[in-house]
């Protein structure tokens, strides 16, 4: 048994490696990847800051929403991965070997949230360059990042099992799309108060505005007019309670559709 | 030696549609065998079944000793699959291919890269190992995909339609690769929709339609059985197709006419005579021809032979 588990741990660290050659043998598309939160931060820190209802320093609140925004695009990036190994011969090939079956989706899960920590990083430079910082104590920012990730980490099994249901990039490129309106369906550059009240409240409720509403009160960012909605109060219960809900849903449909690749 | 396929009453459906109908197949272990068919004939399916990546509906297979569906893991560990599309990570060069597979078969890092080199030095892709796979050419691509199926010597190999989309010299590339596998113990599944390729490698051969086995034996029994070679015969007048088909020296009722192409083709049981046969009774009878050629029958014709119609009205 623990040989077996030792060999899954082998044969997951090898599939995660896999992911780290392709970024060497395709520096652009990491940089891309990089580059794209960033810009988003600062066309809507620079362009757009004006029409948000923020009073005070846009960028107080729009660089942890930016954060929340990064980790839900995340979603695409998974889907785009896995779409694309399912649609080549390669994965038939690691099912008809004596590796442990599981690998293919750790090696994924592994490497995408390395990058998205990456991507975390730059993106926490590129804040404090732009003149945003935390104002609470070192233990709240970690945790603030580590709600991010727990974001991404949802965002990431949803990704798996999505792109397994679509199976052809035409597919994926509708989930694609939907992933804006959903994205921006959140507080991450606007209060939801500065909205019609149904569309408010729809959007308090969104994983995203969750996340990005706790990490602004664990890095002391100012929330813009303080919400007094169920939702809102909870930030912090529902920025943990949302992704663990969505893990519990995605994770096992994802790994039980990935062992019917073979029904 | 014992057989190192069986394949029995072997069922699998894709809604109302049945790729495979009651597979019967057994190959006995060291030969190359052909599964013979044309597209959606269960080929693939099959081969799905073989090597533990789809589950049967029915019936039971075994691969080198174990059954498909219960020992999964037994029968992977001897198995090498060379899949109808490359199984390759494109991104990737050759030898971090070969590297990262000969990782997952459990070589251990130092062996898998002993292993990736002999592999890439055996197939003629030791200079290309670093050039990533998608700049491959597509015989260069099989190949490496072939190495990739043979890294742990497996005692079973399948083939998918090994050369389909390949031109002629990367055939005969593969074609080299799989024939100096034989002779070194390894059975070999090959499947393909030719019959010139079955007949180039396999020992034995099964026609497949509709899921089923319609009929096997050497290569020889089942073109003695469609009817052996035939002779075509181009006329440079479409007009004397009439006067040739009278006076050629063949059995009547068996020349086929294409008026359009001024063609005339007939099966042949001595080649050497009936080609020397033909150029004789048209030269003494002053009918001019393009093109005279002996060849091999289609499988249009070996289909159309052992199931009473064309292929397509399946």
């Amino acid at each position: 048994m623990s040989t077996s588990l030792s060999w899954a741990v082998a044969d997951s660290w090898t599939l995660t490696r896999r992911e780290l050659a392709h970024w060497v043998r395709q520096p652009v598309q990491v940089v891309v990847g990089l580059v794209f939160p960033v810009m988003m931060l600062l066309m809507f820190g620079y362009l757009i800051g004006g029409g948000s209802g923020i009073e005070g320093d846009y960028r107080e609140y729009l660089v942890p929403g930016m954060f929340a925004l990064t980790m839900a695009f995340g979603l695409d990036a998974t889907m785009v991965a896995v779409t694309q190994d399912l649609n080549k011969g390669v994965i038939d090939r690691f099912r008809s070997m004596p590796m442990a079956s599981g690998a293919v989706l750790v090696g994924r899960a592994a490497a995408d949230m390395l990058q998205s920590a990456i991507s975390l990083v730059v993106l926490v430079g590129v804040g404090l360059a732009v003149g945003w910082t935390w104002h609470g104590s070192f233990a709240a920012f970690l945790g603030a990042l580590g709600l991010l990730l727990l974001l991404r980490f949802a965002m990431l099994w949803m990704g798996i099992h999505l792109a397994m249901v679509a199976g052809r990039p035409e597919l994926v490129a509708i989930v694609q799309i939907l992933v804006w309106p959903v994205s921006f369906l959140s507080n991450a550059f606007a209060v939801p108060e500065s909205m019609p009240g149904w569309l408010g409240a729809t959007v308090e409720w969104n994983p995203m505005s969750a996340t990005a509403t706790a990490i602004r009160e664990l890095f002391g960012n100012k929330g813009g007019a303080a919400s007094t909605s169920w939702a809102a109060e909870h930030a912090e219960l529902l920025a943990v309670a949302w992704p663990l809900a969505l893990v519990g849903v995605f994770f096992p449909l994802a790994v039980r559709r990935f062992a019917a690749l073979s029904k | 030696m014992t057989d190192a396929i069986v394949v029995e009453g072997v069922r699998k459906r894709y809604g109302d549609k049945a790729a495979l109908d009651g597979l019967e197949l057994a190959v006995r272990g060291g030969t190359v065998h052909g599964l013979l068919g044309p597209n959606g004939a269960g080929k693939t399916t099959a081969v799905r079944v073989l090597t533990t990546l789809l589950r049967p509906d029915e019936g039971r297979a075994e691969v080198a000793g174990h059954d498909v569906a219960r020992e999964a893991g037994r029968v992977r560990r001897r198995i090498g699959l060379l899949g109808q599309h490359a199984a390759l990570d494109e991104e990737l060069g050759g030898r971090q291919n070969l590297e990262m597979f000969g990782r997952l078969y459990h070589l251990g890092t130092r062996h898998a890269r002993v292993r990736a080199d002999e592999l890439l030095e055996r197939f003629g892709l030791a200079d290309t190992g670093r050039k990533a796979v998608k700049q491959y050419s597509g015989g260069m691509r099989r190949r490496l995909d072939l190495a990739a199926s043979l890294i742990t010597d497996p005692e079973v190999l399948f083939l998918d339609e090994p050369t389909t989309g390949l031109d002629p010299r990367g055939r005969t590339e593969v074609w080299g690769a799989v024939r100096s596998l034989v002779g070194g113990g390894t059975t070999v599944l090959l499947t393909t929709q030719y019959l010139e390729e079955a007949d180039q490698l396999a020992d034995r051969i099964s026609v497949v339609d509709r899921g089923q086995v319609i009929a096997d034996g050497t290569a020889d029994e089942l073109k003695a059985k469609t009817g052996g070679d035939r002779i075509d015969v181009v006329l440079r007048d479409g007009g004397q197709l009439g006067a040739a088909v009278a006076l050629l020296p063949l059995e009547k009722a068996d020349i086929s006419v294409d008026a359009d192409r001024r063609l005339l083709s007939a099966p042949v049981t001595d080649r050497m005579a009936a080609l020397a046969d033909a150029v004789r009774a048209l030269e003494e009878a002053g009918i001019e021809a393009e093109d005279i050629a002996l060849r091999r029958p289609t499988l249009d014709e070996v289909f159309l032979h052992l199931t009473g119609k064309p292929e397509e009205a399946a």
